[in-house]
């Protein structure tokens, strides 16, 4: 039999009686991933309402109920929430806490006590960017890069939201420890790396960029915030530095921040696939590999956020040659996913459905992504709408859609209850006409010169952003139900059973869903590949009383 | 831990029992989470020094003529303090995991007086130069004064990177008497001397920093200059 968690209390400090208080001290892994979920989703709401009445603003153009100080204020709160308290953060800590230790057969992760302390680390600098609303002049306005010079001389809350930057990246950087430790130390017997379930292998790269590149972007904050309080002159124009720099510091965090984002997200997709495909991976070393070369090809990239920054010629076609090497194992990814399913046996679950739609939306946002990196199309789209409509397409519907598939995909797992398939396709279908009308409007209105982060607009672009507000409110209406969905499952809904898709992967032999704490009643030794099917079923069974293999 | 912590045993098909790695008592996993933590160091004041190199190739004879007018006997000492408190704290790690409690509590002991005495002389350092009219916010550093660009980033980026170089040599000694309470407490001893070994690699990142921040700050100029003040 094995434990729960209150014969055990499992806590950092102390042996508490409350449930409540079990919760805010747990070192269990799945409970701490599980606290990340309800608080990166509760901002992710805050900012998709920012952004809504951004997009009410624009609905027409001049001013409607907001003056362009409040509009600069909207979309910087809007990518502070987004970035650093939900997106960078998200998959790493909700599913990588979750699942990641119990698909290699872990107890927990190998710091479970400074896994807690940074959650709570979490905590404050979500508390910190917060209190930066409602003290002295607001949040800032600056967008989400702070760029400087003019970072330095606002009197919006900048040092606030660079302190809670700070913070967050040293929540950041302790998670991506605490992950590699795990996965290099806390494998079962017999896995080696190339018998891990690929989202693993996404965890660990990206685990490797929280660690190297999120100590540049630290410094790089806490340089513009001693320049602003200690005028130690290195951004300042005035003292012979260089604002530019700031954008180079700032970058060589911030681009691979953008794998970081996405290469967990691949991680789930390479779990969905093979899945509902009822077929062994294609390709599963150049999936894991390519996972790691995108990690390292993302730290030279940086310099094509400053085409129009000034860079000298060669630095710029440097910089785009070696962009375009991004797509290389990006794209070898999406073939071997299209390879699994070649004569796969497919099973169009919701989980699936959602992978299936990023597959055609980061496609756009891929190949989006590739004409701006080239220098002449970048000077004349560079910070238009056409920018705005890459990013989205690339972060919404690649990363945060990949988060959705996980979370469908991994619902039985948590909660051991199943939702509507029905209904989730339903939510899906609905967000997927709202983002297309959301942002491809947004690509044409950008190639004719919308530019962004205006409050106002020629009339001209008058119907694009009537277009884009309509997919908006969709698109969060979507959002909305999708989360009644999960809700009405998990209160009402039917028991999942251990293994509801026929999934390979080690989360779904377990005794019992959710899985009780301390995980797999016994470790399993692995001498098996993660994703075994033969003839559509999966190959490997265990007795999950007491792990060996009965197949 | 109240009780002793047993691995648990995986068997595969054939019956061979295979120890399993737990996260608790992972004396390695301890310490390469802790190497990967000095990594992220090393990337933080890496960096600061690409800034550094950056304006000194803007401003090559402004960097000289600042570093000249730094104090190099000061910054000296300081090297030969700080890498003396290297040695005692290996020696002071040697002596626990030979069993010598007690040796390795002085060698601690030794060390936190050597940092505190590195601050002391810094300290003196900042003053002197305070007193010249350089500091942040003051005097020569404050955009309106006349003292080239060059040598303006350079003291910038001096302050910036000695003081927070200051500031991990104040975390030190705070972790070195935190680890003094957890060896009298008997929490850290000869077999269970993780916490030790991470804080003396922790002090050997910050001395190895000082040993590349000396050379850059203090020594470039050091070629023409007439010495310290």
């Amino acid at each position: 039999m094995s434990k729960t968690y209150f014969d055990e209390t499992h806590c950092a400090i102390g042996h508490p009686k409350s449930t409540f208080m079990q919760w805010m001290l747990t070192i269990d892994h799945k409970r701490i991933g599980l606290m990340y979920a309800a608080v990166m989703f509760t901002f992710f709401f805050v900012a998709v309402a920012v952004a809504l009445t951004m997009r009410l603003e624009l609905f027409a153009p001049g001013a409607q109920y907001m003056d362009g100080d409040t509009f600069n204020q909207a979309f910087t709160l809007h990518g502070v929430l987004m970035i650093f308290l939900f997106i960078i953060p998200g998959i790493p800590a909700i599913f990588g806490n979750i699942v990641m230790p119990i698909m290699i057969g872990a107890k927990d992760v190998s710091f479970p006590r400074l896994n807690w302390a940074t959650f709570w680390l979490y905590i404050v600098g979500c508390l910190v960017a917060l209190a930066s609303l409602f003290i002295g002049e607001g949040v800032a306005d600056t967008g989400w890069t702070f760029y400087a010079p003019y970072s330095m001389n606002t009197d919006t809350n900048v040092i606030m939201a660079l302190v809670a930057a700070f913070i967050l990246g040293f929540a950041s950087i302790l998670t991506g420890l605490n992950f590699l430790v795990t996965i290099h130390r806390l494998r079962a017997p017999g896995m080696t790396f190339f018998k891990m379930p690929l989202f693993v292998w996404g965890i660990y790269a990206t685990a490797w960029i929280q660690l190297l590149a999120t100590p540049v972007v630290g410094i790089t904050l806490v340089l513009a915030i001693l320049e602003k309080h200690f005028g130690i002159g290195i951004f300042d124009p005035a003292k012979g530095g260089d604002p530019v720099l700031f954008q180079h510091l700032f970058w060589i965090y911030s681009h691979p921040a953008v794998y970081l984002m996405i290469l967990p997200a691949f991680g789930i997709m390479s779990e969905i696939v093979p899945t509902f495909s009822r077929k062994e991976i294609f390709g599963y070393r150049t999936i894991a590999l390519s996972s790691a070369s995108i990690a390292g090809i993302g730290y030279l990239v940086w310099g094509h956020h400053l085409f129009t920054s000034g860079m000298s010629d060669i630095a710029k076609t440097v910089f785009s040659f070696l962009t375009f090497f991004v797509a290389i194992p990006t794209g070898v990814k999406f073939y071997d996913w299209v390879a699994t399913m070649y004569k796969g046996k497919i099973v169009l679950k919701a989980p699936m459905l959602w992978g299936l739609g990023t597959i055609i939306m980061f496609a756009i946002g891929g190949i989006t992504g590739v004409t701006i990196t080239m220098i002449g199309l970048d000077i004349h789209l560079q910070d238009t709408y056409y920018s705005v409509a890459h990013f989205h397409y690339a972060i919404l519907s690649g990363v945060v859609w990949l988060m959705f598939a996980g979370m469908h995909y991994w619902f039985p797992l948590i909660t051991g209850r199943m939702y509507s398939d029905f209904q989730a396709k339903i939510s899906f279908y609905i967000q997927f006409v709202g983002v297309n009308l959301l942002w491809f409007p947004m690509f044409i209105a950008g190639y004719y010169g919308m530019p962004r982060r205006y409050f106002d607009y020629l009339p001209e672009f008058e119907i694009y952003h009537q277009i884009a507000g309509i997919g908006a409110i969709l698109t969060a209406g979507g959002m909305v139900y999708m989360f009644v969905i999960f809700y009405k499952g998990w209160r009402y809904g039917e028991k999942s059973g251990t293994n509801p898709w026929g999934a390979t992967t080690l989360e779904w032999h377990m005794p019992t869903s959710p899985p009780p704490l301390e995980n797999h009643s016994k470790v399993p030794y692995v001498d098996f590949n993660p994703y075994e099917y033969h003839h559509g079923e999966p190959v490997v069974k265990f007795n999950y009383e007491t792990m060996q293999r009965i197949d | 831990m109240s009780h002793e912590y047993v691995p648990e045993i995986a068997t595969d098909r054939d019956g061979n029992q295979h120890e399993v790695q737990g996260w608790q008592d992972d004396f390695y996993g301890g310490k390469l989470g802790f190497w990967l933590f000095m990594l992220t160091e090393v990337m933080m004041f890496g960096a600061m020094f690409l800034a550094l190199a950056y304006y000194n190739a803007l401003h090559p004879q402004d960097f000289l003529d600042a570093s000249a007018s730094l104090n190099r006997l000061l910054g000296g000492t300081n090297t030969v303090i700080l890498l003396v408190s290297a040695l005692t704290m290996g020696l002071g790690l040697l002596k626990i995991r030979s069993g010598d409690v007690k040796g390795a509590k002085l060698m601690i002991w030794a060390t936190i007086i050597l940092a505190v005495a590195f601050l002391v002389i810094k300290g003196f350092e900042w003053r002197a130069e305070y007193n010249h009219g350089i500091f942040l916010m003051h005097d020569q550093l404050l955009p309106e004064s006349s003292l080239p660009f060059g040598q303006k980033l350079f003291f910038g980026l001096y302050f910036s990177m000695t003081g927070l170089h200051g500031v991990h040599i104040i975390i030190g000694i705070g972790l070195m008497i935190w680890l003094l309470k957890r060896i009298n407490a008997g929490k850290v001893s000869p077999e269970h001397h993780i916490l030790h070994w991470n804080i003396a690699l922790y002090w050997d990142i910050v001395h190895l920093i000082w040993v590349f921040v000396f050379p850059y700050y203090y020594m470039i100029g050091a070629g023409g200059a007439t010495g310290g003040h």
